[in-house]
């Protein structure tokens, strides 16, 4: 083990802290930058394990370090933090849900990304730059002011504009009758917007840190060990979570949590818990940069395509899920080929960029899109998953309620809607405001 | 490109045909209790490998068959099995 090892387990006292005069002095003076995080052994027992090191594993850290003093956590991940739907995602963030669940959760995580960079001390370049939802027919459209009045009800800033307000918004957009599917009118959001979410990765992992938490990647859980269930190895409900076997070596907690979005169901299987969920990859893509021209998040739900553009000019594109599931993170023609009639669609103006990438992520459908989250059968052992198209922008949020679970035992209200037990119930709760869902 | 090997129409693209899902066991309406009707309209295996799943080939036969594909790595294995629009193992 290199020499940070050697502090393993103990909290830095001075963290050092990013400015604008630390930059110019380091750009001045040249050498390192410290690393983010402590590269540290693994220990044979903590308070707390998350199986995830994405926005919503690194988030739930945090929250149980800051908010619940809980600083014995490690966060395990099978590759690099931010290396699943966190790096992969089309950084949009809003919170014009359609059901009042959804929108008091979302809204709640918009402020905390809204006060983020000061919160975490790391630049997460939010940009508030309005977010519109296309609406193509009058069924669309009748939708449109359903999520508008919801929105209301609970002080969202969101409302249906007409075409030619649209066109004011964004001015590259085809509001003509010629277009295949014309634009009937728009669910404008101002308080939506991008943001940098390695940043918020980076952020989240950096200040759980500098509180004790540890993080280790290239750690691979292979098994859940569980004792007292009915199932074999005492897995499954009415058991008790003991710890994980990982790649390397076992190691015991009282608690752990599952925040492996693609990966959920295998995981919880591992636990003897079985999830209603389905792991299908989301296609985006990206182009060369050009000179700025979009202001505003433009989404369309019948097209299936979303498209913002970065700081740095190039046009981020996102769809609908693939048509099937999949554990593969391969692009595929079809995807471009539909992606670029839809596009050329909205904007006839970019007939002539040119695609730099694709890349996809594995999303975790459920049958209701809506998260899991809480407590389940197996004692001990929480979920934080289904978080399908929409993980992203409900990250901080979630990791704040699964620390609060964690710490009082007990599920807090914003969340309770969206237990595990609801499939049971039937009380499903049906957010077809979820990105990439064609409504 | 995921080329399904439909029975009739041979290899088609995945958008020709419908992905009915993952095969699951039905229960009896007659006796199944409700906890075995969610757990068969909800749960599934969800694995990152072989597979038994139902597919419907919505521009070509029209017909439902099942499949043995591996989700990590999209090949497909031995001969389609006869299917319904239930989805079921028959």
């Amino acid at each position: 083990m290199s020499v940070v090892g050697s502090i393993a387990g103990k909290v830095r006292k001075k963290p050092p802290r990013y400015s604008a005069a630390g930059l110019l002095s380091k750009g001045l003076r040249g050498g390192e930058w410290p690393r983010v995080w402590r590269d540290v052994p693994l220990k044979k027992s903590y308070d707390v394990i998350i199986i995830g090191g994405g926005v919503h594993g690194l988030a739930t850290a945090y929250y149980l370090a800051t908010n619940h003093g809980i600083t014995n956590v490690a966060v395990i991940d099978k590759s690099y933090l931010g290396s699943g739907g966190s790096g992969r995602n089309t950084a949009i963030v809003r919170s014009n849900y359609l059901t009042p669940e959804g929108v008091a959760f979302y809204d709640r995580s918009l402020s905390l990304y809204n006060s983020m960079t000061s919160d975490l001390n790391i630049n997460v370049m939010f940009s508030e730059r309005g977010h519109l939802t296309l609406a193509h027919s009058d069924a669309a459209l009748r939708t449109m002011h359903w999520r508008a009045e919801v929105n209301k009800l609970q002080n969202i800033d969101s409302s249906v504009i007409t075409p030619e307000e649209v066109k004011k918004v964004v001015p590259s957009l085809n509001i003509s009758d010629d277009a295949h599917h014309p634009i009937a009118g728009a669910l404008f959001h101002p308080p939506g917007g991008i943001i940098r979410h390695d940043a918020v990765v980076w952020g989240y992992a950096r200040g759980a840190d500098h509180r004790g938490v540890e993080m280790h990647q290239k750690t691979e859980v292979l098994d859940v060990l569980c004792e007292g269930g009915e199932g074999p190895d005492g897995k499954g409900a009415g058991g008790r979570v003991t710890g994980v076997r990982t790649n390397r070596g076992d190691v015991s907690a009282p608690i752990v949590v599952n925040c492996t979005a693609g990966w959920a169901s295998l995981i919880s299987d591992m636990a003897g818990v079985r999830l209603p969920i389905t792991t299908q990859p989301l296609q985006a893509a990206v182009t060369e940069p050009v000179k700025v021209f979009l202001p505003a998040v433009v989404v369309s739900g019948s097209l299936h395509v979303y498209v913002s553009q970065t700081d740095r000019g190039e046009l981020v594109f996102g769809a609908a899920v693939d048509p099937f599931t999949n554990y593969n993170v391969r692009g595929s023609l079809d995807f471009t080929e539909g992606l670029a009639g839809h596009i050329l669609e909205l904007m006839p103006g970019v007939s002539k960029m040119r695609l730099l990438r694709q890349w996809a992520g594995l999303c975790d459908m459920t049958p209701d899109y809506s998260p899991v989250m809480g407590f389940t059968p197996v004692e001990g052992f929480l979920v934080d998953v289904g978080w399908g198209t929409y993980g992203f922008k409900a990250g901080p949020v979630s990791g704040e309620m699964m620390a609060e679970a964690i710490a009082t035992q007990r599920t807090p209200e914003l969340i309770d809607a969206f237990k595990l037990s609801r499939f049971e119930d039937g009380r499903l709760v049906g957010e077809k405001g979820a990105a990439a869902v064609g409504h | 490109m995921l080329l399904v090997p439909c029975p009739n129409c041979g290899p088609r693209n995945a958008s020709d045909l419908r992905h009915v899902g993952e095969s699951v066991s039905r229960p009896d309406p007659n006796s199944a209790s409700p906890a075995q009707w969610r757990q068969y309209l909800y749960i599934r295996d969800n694995v990152a490998d072989w597979n038994t799943e139902t597919w419907y080939c919505v521009r070509g036969c029209r017909r439902f068959f099942k499949l043995e594909r591996n989700t990590a790595t999209n090949e497909f294995r031995n001969p389609p099995m006869p299917g319904n629009k239930l989805g079921g193992k028959a």
